[in-house]
């Protein structure tokens, strides 16, 4: 059968006002119609154990020689001791205010300022950058917003490392079980070719006890908990205390807040 | 020259023959699977004398079981197993098949060195009675 072009012009019409039709003339068959079972309802989904884990800490308790947290952290986890800053493993370490809080300090600020050696940590972003780069998902941001590691994964690549604005990862360059002065069983050490950090103690929340960090610090100077329970301390305090967020604007998202 | 032929074929094919068996009849009898000592305080305490799943499945199979517990662990922070006949235990290398087989010389080493398996398990996790190396 040969067509002519005016019967091939009249099916396109015809077919194109098809296209149209449902709109026009809004038949049963064209409404998009939503039943929602009694009982149920639109609101999303949230399971009753989501949370939000942060901390908090008080930089007018935290004593700047006091090293406790650190000592306790690294004992557990079995971070090793190297003996040099090039091959240093840190999951919590201190720095200058200056360089903790780059553009908050100036040429008049009081010698409290600069005395101050405030505990850095892994920020646990909202946002993760490291997790963005990582190329074999070994660090991965879990619903409770811990950013965790799966050591079983890394291959040592360094990009979360180039990618975290604060440093928080350190590289296995050697193989750290000679390093560590006492290994604790309860948690595996780390090889030679794997990047490490702080992973806000979730082998501990396992079992419902607070971050080695917290428990250790003496002056109280660490607020861990649900940031996203109304009810919890650290939201109740974040609500009434002043606090700074390392580099927020860099778009993260930190989970650990300082007050001054 | 004709008759001489046929000898060279039947000693070619006889050479080939061996080569390609030679694997499997060489070192036959030599070597046998080891024997595994479960003979530890920590079993010989134990009421029910059985490991997370049965032990056909745990020989065979024991490495896919712990893959699938490091994965629902670490990734999904599930950390309770349910054995097949409602048991549960803690997915844990150090802390669960480490508590019960606490001689990993004389049970785990065995086998894997007997199978030529070199699990890397042991680079990171703990024998608890290796800490002090």
């Amino acid at each position: 059968m040969t067509s002519s072009r005016r019967d091939f012009l009249k099916i396109a019409g015809a077919s194109a006002l098809t296209l149209v039709t449902p709109t026009i003339f809004l038949p049963a068959w064209a409404k998009d119609v939503i039943v929602i079972p009694p009982g149920q309802s639109l609101a999303p989904v949230k399971s009753p154990a989501a949370r939000r884990w942060a901390m908090a800490v008080d930089l007018t308790k935290c004593a700047a020689d006091c090293n406790d947290c650190i000592a306790a952290c690294h004992a557990i986890h079995n971070v090793p001791a190297f003996g040099n800053s090039k091959d240093e493993i840190k999951w919590i370490w201190k720095e200058s205010f200056a360089s903790v809080f780059p553009g908050e300090t100036h040429a008049y600020s009081g010698e409290k300022l600069q005395k101050l050696r405030p505990p850095v940590f892994c920020n646990h972003c909202e946002n993760p950058p490291c997790v963005r780069v990582c190329p074999t998902r070994a660090t991965f941001r879990r619903s409770d917003g811990i950013v965790m590691m799966d050591y079983h994964r890394c291959i040592g690549c360094r990009l979360c490392m180039a990618a975290c604005p604060y440093g928080a990862r350190s590289m296995n360059y050697r193989d750290p079980r000679p390093f560590i002065s006492n290994i604790h069983s309860d948690f595996p050490t780390r090889t030679k070719g794997v990047v490490e950090k702080c992973n806000f103690c979730e082998e501990r929340l396992a079992k419902g006890m607070l971050p080695a960090c917290v428990e250790a610090c003496r002056q109280k100077a660490l607020v861990f908990g649900d940031a996203d329970d109304p009810r919890s301390e650290i939201r109740r305090l974040l609500k009434t205390r002043f606090s700074l967020q390392r580099r927020a604007h860099l778009g993260t998202g930190p989970q650990i807040y300082y007050w001054l | 020259m004709n008759k001489n032929k046929w000898g060279l074929i039947l000693l070619g094919l006889a050479i080939f023959a061996v080569t390609v068996t030679f694997p499997f009849w060489y070192g036959k009898g030599k070597s046998t699977p080891p024997e595994l000592s479960l003979e530890t305080p920590e079993i010989a305490a134990l009421d029910q004398k059985k490991c997370v799943e049965d032990k056909t499945f745990m020989r065979a199979d024991h490495m896919k079981l712990l893959n699938v517990w490091r994965d629902e662990a670490v990734r999904e922070g599930k950390r309770t197993y349910t054995a097949k006949d409602g048991r549960r235990f803690e997915k844990s290398l150090t802390g669960g098949c480490l508590r019960c087989h606490s001689n990993k010389d004389k049970f785990c080493d065995l086998c894997h060195t007997y199978a030529g398996a070199a699990p890397s398990c042991f680079d990171c996790h703990i024998v608890p009675g290796e800490v002090k190396k």
